[in-house]
């Protein structure tokens, strides 16, 4: 590992970030704002998802305007085991991970066919379904939603996760595994294919790479680690509804990785993380915060167009 | 099931095509022509539906309303054109649909602020809250009648001044190729900016026409832009023909799917399982029928030539 990375502005901005997950449970009671701590957990969960999305969108360009649908797959995975008293954490995540990645199979097959807007449009299409199917489902709350009664269990009684500081942990180490199996991954010689497919698809298929193949499969992988963001977020809120899989996240996820800048490994834990504490903020001060934050948004795609990462690009150019 | 109530959920599908035509042809044009993906296209819906309710209000009468509506519209087209998405057209789609989606939170916000969460109605005059009893004893509310009709002939209006007029033939040669018709010496800048004009006046049209029979309220426009945006994926973006055949048969089978679902099931399942699996599936069933389109034909129906 080279460590004079972090010695740049960059690394001691993303050391901070990452230092802040790890200790705000601590700091969170000291500053007298406990809720910072949900918050906390809440934007680790939402980073799962980003690295997912970034995955195939940043390293992979499909832009996919439907990811909430995994989100939601996982979610429901853990919902309707438990409204039917199964509550082994054995059952539900490997159904649910393997239940998004059975999806994202069926979807990336049919939408990979298409290129361009018919690809952002198909896989948003594919979201609504899904969504118009769990409002529709009465057995399983409708739009009321399912309340989860108990957290996965998995039977040991050191790793209890209805136990906070565990299931914070737990979600923390996710994050970070999400984090370095994407760092793997896209460096490894996949990766390498996958983003060579990104800048020119055509040559890479007349070289011989059967381009669509190793798009479907990171489609797939970005599938189940979305899913597993849904168990997280099934487990940490005790409620699943269709609107944790409603096209606005999906647009949210979208823009939480242009904001920290796409194709790059830290990204979305930085997009997650400006996007969802100004929420909160924005959300404190008025109501109506999105008449703030719509404007923000634009000003962003606008202006900022590499996002955070852009910007210590630009610093890092300025400073040689 | 009998073959009036057939008839009358055939009415309800055309009612739905023809508002899902209105939106998709603005959407269909400004894509094939401009290359731009404009998720905003809702909130000009939402427009219309919030202005004509404004207008009706102000004069206390549904036509002046709407006939004053419409001017209005074509300049909040305009200068949405002008003032953000003219910036656009040559980003990539990505940072398209990240702006336009900021345009949906903004206005979306501006309307609740504005008119509050019940929104803005419009009641039928009279001479138009009746019923037309039709040959066989097929009853359609008036008004219905109405938007099918008026429909249909903006339908006809814009199959003209597309096919027949000289701006219809810019358009056209702009949906074909854009450099080109820069090159030889057209005002590309203005004729933009007129079919985002146009585009946000048929959008406006159809959350006017429609407001009477539902609510203007914020947020109305993004459940039926993801519909239209289906509808131009299967009609094969930037034909306005497709779009047309599209909206109809979108219409047609999700009002059909909704009615008579649980009917079709019943041979393949006892009644209870079918009246809980009825909604399911046809909430489901456009997106289905996109998806099995997409697989046979990944361009739509009718892909614009040239493209």
């Amino acid at each position: 590992m080279n460590f004079k990375i972090l010695k740049t502005p960059r690394g001691i901005y993303n050391s901070i970030l990452i230092l802040l997950c790890v200790f705000m449970p601590f700091i969170a009671p000291v500053i007298g704002q406990e809720f910072f701590t949900d918050v906390s957990a809440r934007i680790m969960i939402v980073t799962i998802a980003a690295i997912s999305l970034n995955l195939i969108m940043g390293f992979g360009g499909m832009i996919s305007f439907g990811h909430a649908i995994f989100v939601g797959i996982g979610g429901y995975a853990v919902g309707i085991f438990a409204s039917h008293g199964i509550e082994s954490a054995y059952i539900q995540w490997p159904v649910g991970i393997l239940a998004s990645g059975f999806f994202a199979l069926i979807i990336g097959a049919i939408s990979l066919r298409t290129r361009g807007v018919y690809f952002i449009m198909i896989t948003l299409a594919f979201a609504q379904m899904m969504y118009f199917l769990s409002v529709s489902v009465e057995k399983y709350g409708s739009d009321d939603g399912l309340t989860i009664d108990a957290r996965s269990n998995f039977g040991l009684s050191f790793f209890d996760l209805s136990n906070d500081l565990t299931m914070y942990y737990t979600i923390f180490i996710l994050m970070v595994a999400c984090l370095y199996f994407t760092y793997r991954l896209v460096n490894s010689r996949f990766g390498r294919v996958l983003r060579a497919a990104k800048s020119n698809d055509e040559r890479m298929h007349t070289i011989g790479y059967p381009t669509f193949g190793y798009k479907l499969t990171a489609f797939v992988i970005a599938g189940m680690m979305c899913g597993l963001s849904g168990l997280l977020t099934a487990n940490f809120e005790s409620f699943v509804s269709p609107d944790i899989m409603f096209w606005t996240f999906s647009g949210e996820l979208i823009f939480m990785v242009v904001l920290g800048g796409m194709g790059t490994i830290m990204g979305p834990l930085s997009g997650a993380f400006i996007f969802l504490f100004l929420s909160e903020i924005l959300s404190n001060i008025t109501e109506a915060w999105h008449l703030i934050f719509g404007p923000f948004l634009i000003l962003v795609v606008l202006f900022a167009r590499g996002g955070v990462d852009g910007f210590f690009t630009k610093l890092e150019r300025r400073n040689d | 099931m009998n073959y009036i109530l057939l008839a009358e959920q055939i009415f309800n599908g055309f009612q739905l095509g023809i508002i899902l035509f209105l939106l998709a042809a603005g959407l269909t044009l400004v894509f094939g022509i401009m290359d731009l993906v404009n998720l905003a296209h809702g909130t000009l819906y939402m427009f219309g539906a919030f202005f004509a309710a404004t207008f009706v209000e102000l004069t206390g009468s549904l036509v002046l309303g709407m006939i004053l509506a419409l001017p209005a519209m074509l300049v909040a087209g305009i200068l949405l054109e002008v003032i953000v998405l003219r910036t656009l057209y040559e980003r990539d789609h990505l940072d398209q649909v990240l702006a336009t989606f900021g345009l949906i939170i903004f206005f979306n916000e501006l309307f609740l602020v504005v008119w509050g969460p019940e929104g803005s109605g419009i009641n039928l005059p009279p001479y138009l809250s009746g019923l037309i009893t039709l040959p066989g004893g097929i009853t359609v509310p008036e008004y219905r009648m109405v938007i099918i009709v008026s429909g249909i002939v903006i339908a006809l209006l814009l199959y003209f001044l597309v096919s027949k007029t000289r701006i219809g033939m810019l358009i056209r040669a702009g949906a074909s190729n854009r450099e080109m018709v820069g090159a030889l010496g057209i005002n590309i800048k203005l004729l933009f900016t007129l079919v985002f004009g146009l585009g946000a006046v048929l959008a406006g049209f159809a959350g006017m026409i429609i407001t009477p029979i539902t609510q203007a309220e914020s947020g109305m426009g993004e459940s039926i832009l993801i519909l239209a945006f289906v509808v131009i994926v299967i009609g094969g973006i930037g034909s306005i023909k497709g779009a047309f055949i599209a909206a109809m048969l979108t219409g047609l089978i999700d009002t059909m799917g909704r009615s008579f679902i649980d009917v079709a099931l019943l041979p393949f399942m006892d009644a209870v399982s079918a009246e809980t699996a009825g909604p399911a599936i046809s909430s489901m069933l456009i997106y289905i029928l996109m998806a099995i389109i997409l697989a046979i034909k990944p361009s739509g129906l009718f892909p614009p030539k040239g493209a």
